[in-house]
C-alpha cells in the first residue's frame, strides 16, 4: 500500500469517526469538536495530495486551500462557541433543546 | 467597456464597511445607496453579457491556476439580478422596519443588520461569479456565517437555538463538500469548473467525490429529508432576514449544484442519481406543503412552503438528464426545457417568497403576532400587504400571469415530452396543495374583523416593498422572453438541437 493510499484511508476513517460523533453526541461542545476533527480529516487529505504532487517542491495549491480552510474553520468554530455560550447563559443547557420545549 | 466584475462584489463590501464606520442614523441611507449602486453594477454586467456573451475576469491579472478567475454567463447574471432586485426591496423594507433612534443597550438588531446584510450580499455576488470549486466553498462559507449571524443577532432562546442548528448543519455541509473537492483535486489536479469538465473521468473516486459534494450541498439547500434546520431558522429571524434566507440563500447552494451537475460532471453522472434527487424533490413538494397546511403561524407556514418549493428545483435533475430513447449526439428538447424551468422557478420563487415574508413581517409588525386564526379584518386595514400576499401566493401556485406559471409550464412540458408523466402529476399536486395553504390564510384575512382592532402604524415603505416584489413576480410572468434568452448564453443546453 502506497503512502498516499494509507493517508487517504486515514482521512476517510477520521471523517467517518467525526461524523459518527457529530450525530451521536448531543453536547454542543462535542458537536463542535467533531466538526473540527472533520476539518482535520479534509486537511490531511489535501496535504497528502500536496505531498504526492511534489516535483522539486510540494504542490502549493492544496496547501493554500488548507490555509484558507483553517481560517474558515477557526472563525466558524469561534462563532459556534460564542453561540453555544449564549445558549447556555440564556436557557442553561449545553445541548440544543427541542422546539416544543421553547414554546 | 468597463469591468463590472469587481464592482459587483466591491460595492456591497464597501457599503458594509461604511455602515460599521458611520453612525447608525446613516445606516438606512448608506444601505439604500449601496443597494441602488449594486443593482446598477449588476445591470452593467448583464448588458455586457447580453451583448458579448460569456465573460471571464482574472482578478489582479493573475491567470489560472495561480490566480482566481471570475466568470459570468446568462445563469450567473440572472442569479445576480435576482439578488439585486430582491436586495433592493429588502433594503427599502428594512429602512422602515428597523426604525431609527431605538436606544437599546449593546449591539442591537438594527445596528447589526445593515453590515451583516451587505456582507451577505457581497458573498452571494462573489458566489455567483465564482468558477472554481474552492472559491465556491469559501464564498458559501462567508454566506452561511453572515446568514447565521443575522439570525442569532435577534437574541432570545428561539433564535439562538435555530441559529446554532443552522450553523452546525451548514458547517457539516461545507466540510462534506470540501472533502469531495479534495478528492477531485487529488484525481484530476484542477479546481476550475471548465477545466474539470474536459478532464473528468467516471472513476470510483470521482463518483465518491461527486456524491460527497452533492450531499453537502443538498444539506445546505434543505432538500427533504435534510430540511430539519430550515423552518425554525427562517422564522426566528426578523422579517427582512427571513425574506433573504428563503429567497436567496438557499438558491446559492442550488446554483452550485446546477453548475456542478450540468457543467462540470454531466457526462459522469448516472441518470439514476438524478432520478433519486427527483424523488426527494417530489417528497419535499408534498411533505412541505402538507406541513404548511397544518401550521398555525403565518411565518412557519411560509417557511414550510419554502421546503415544498425547494422540491421543484430538484425536478430539474431527473428531467434534464433523461436520456433519449434513441441515443444520439443531440440534446433532447426536454433537457433545455427542464433546465430553463428549474432556473426560472428559482427566480420566481425568490421574488414571490421574499414578497410573502415581507408581507408576513408587516402583519407581525402591525398586530404583534402572526397567528393565522386571528388575521381577520386585515384585508381592510392593510390592503396593500394582503394584495402582496395574494399575488405572491398566486405565483407559488403557478397560475398565470406570474413567473411561477412560466416555470411550472416549462417543467410540465419537459416531463410530458420526456415521457415521465409522474413528475407532471407531482407538479400539479404541489400546485393544488400550495393553493390550499395560500387560500387558508387569505380566507382569514378577507373576513370582517373587529372594528376597534389596535394596529401599530406601519411605515409606508414596508408595504411598498412587499407589493413591489409581488409586481416583479408578475413582470417575470409577462415578460419571460429576455430572462429565458439570457439562459442560452453559456448554458449547457441549447434550443432546437434535438427532437
Amino acid at each position: 500500500m502506497s503512502q498516499f493510499t494509507l493517508y487517504a484511508l486515514a482521512s476517510a476513517g477520521l471523517f467517518v469517526l467525526s461524523l459518527y460523533s457529530f450525530i451521536t453526541y448531543a453536547h454542543l461542545l462535542r458537536k463542535i469538536l467533531a466538526l473540527n476533527i472533520m476539518s482535520s480529516a479534509v486537511f490531511l487529505l489535501l496535504i497528502n495530495v500536496a505531498l504526492r504532487n511534489r516535483g522539486e517542491y510540494p504542490d502549493p495549491v492544496p496547501q493554500a486551500m488548507v490555509l484558507t480552510g483553517i481560517v474558515v474553520a477557526v472563525s466558524t468554530t469561534a462563532f459556534a462557541l460564542a453561540i453555544a455560550r449564549r445558549i447556555y447563559s440564556s436557557i442553561g443547557t449545553t445541548s440544543l433543546p427541542n422546539e416544543e420545549d421553547l414554546e | 467597456m468597463t469591468d463590472f466584475f469587481g464592482w459587483v462584489i466591491l460595492i456591497p463590501l464597501i457599503g458594509a464597511a461604511l455602515t460599521i464606520l458611520l453612525g447608525n442614523r446613516l445606516d438606512p441611507l448608506v444601505g439604500l445607496a449601496t443597494s441602488v449602486l449594486t443593482l446598477g453594477a449588476v445591470f452593467g454586467l448583464a448588458l455586457n453579457v447580453w451583448d458579448l456573451g460569456e465573460q471571464r475576469y482574472a482578478i489582479g491579472g493573475w491567470i489560472v491556476p495561480l490566480g482566481i478567475n471570475l466568470y459570468a454567463d446568462g445563469l450567473s447574471v440572472l442569479m445576480l439580478l435576482m439578488t439585486a432586485v430582491v436586495g433592493l426591496f429588502v433594503s427599502l423594507y428594512s429602512a422602515g422596519y428597523f426604525e431609527p433612534g431605538s436606544d437599546r443597550e449593546g449591539w442591537t438588531e438594527k445596528e447589526a443588520f445593515w453590515p451583516l446584510w451587505l456582507f451577505l450580499w457581497a458573498a452571494l455576488n462573489a458566489l455567483f461569479l465564482s468558477a472554481d470549486l474552492f472559491n465556491l466553498y469559501v464564498t458559501l462559507e462567508l454566506l452561511s456565517l453572515s446568514a447565521v449571524a443575522l439570525i442569532v443577532v435577534a437574541g432570545g432562546a428561539r433564535a439562538l437555538t435555530a441559529g446554532m442548528r443552522y450553523l452546525l448543519a451548514a458547517f457539516l455541509g461545507s466540510l462534506t463538500y470540501l472533502f469531495g473537492v479534495a478528492f477531485i483535486y487529488a484525481s484530476f489536479g484542477t479546481l476550475d469548473l471548465f477545466n474539470l469538465a474536459e478532464n473528468i473521468e467516471g472513476t470510483s473516486v470521482a463518483l465518491t467525490a461527486i456524491g460527497l459534494m452533492t450531499v453537502g450541498l443538498v444539506l445546505k439547500t434543505a432538500l427533504f429529508p435534510l430540511h430539519f434546520w430550515l423552518p425554525q431558522a427562517h422564522t426566528s429571524a426578523p422579517a427582512p432576514v427571513s425574506a433573504v434566507l428563503s429567497a436567496l440563500v438557499v438558491k446559492a447552494s442550488f446554483y452550485m449544484l446546477v453548475r456542478l451537475w450540468f457543467e462540470a460532471f454531466p457526462q459522469t453522472i448516472d441518470p439514476s442519481a438524478g432520478q433519486f434527487l427527483g424523488i426527494l424533490g417530489a417528497a419535499a413538494i408534498v411533505w412541505g406543503a402538507v406541513q404548511a397546511i397544518g401550521q398555525r403561524r403565518l411565518k412557519l407556514l411560509i417557511a414550510y412552503s419554502t421546503v415544498s418549493q425547494i422540491g421543484y428545483l430538484f425536478l430539474v435533475m431527473p428531467l434534464a438528464l433523461a436520456p433519449l430513447v434513441d441515443p444520439g449526439s443531440l440534446t433532447p428538447t426536454w433537457s433545455f426545457d427542464a433546465w430553463r424551468g428549474g432556473i426560472y422557478h428559482a427566480l420566481s420563487h425568490a421574488l414571490a417568497k421574499a414578497s410573502m415574508f415581507l408581507a408576513a413581517g408587516t402583519v407581525l409588525y402591525a398586530l404583534g403576532h402572526d397567528r393565522i386564526a386571528d388575521l381577520r379584518g386585515l384585508a381592510e386595514r392593510l390592503p396593500m400587504t394582503t394584495l402582496a400576499f395574494a399575488i405572491s401566493g398566486i405565483s407559488l401556485m403557478g397560475l398565470p400571469p406570474t413567473g411561477g406559471f412560466v416555470a411550472k409550464w416549462l417543467l410540465l412540458r419537459a416531463s410530458i415530452s420526456s415521457g415521465q408523466w409522474w413528475w407532471a402529476a407531482v407538479i400539479v399536486l404541489g400546485s393544488l396543495l400550495a393553493a390550499t395553504y395560500v387560500v387558508l390564510v387569505l380566507r382569514q384575512m378577507v373576513q370582517r374583523g373587529d372594528e376597534d382592532l389596535e394596529l401599530r402604524p406601519v411605515p409606508k415603505v414596508m408595504e411598498v416593498a412587499a407589493i413591489g416584489l409581488a409586481v416583479c413576480s408578475l413582470v417575470l410572468g409577462l415578460r419571460a422572453i429576455e430572462p429565458l434568452e439570457f439562459l442560452e448564453i453559456g448554458g449547457p443546453f441549447l434550443p432546437g438541437t434535438g427532437e
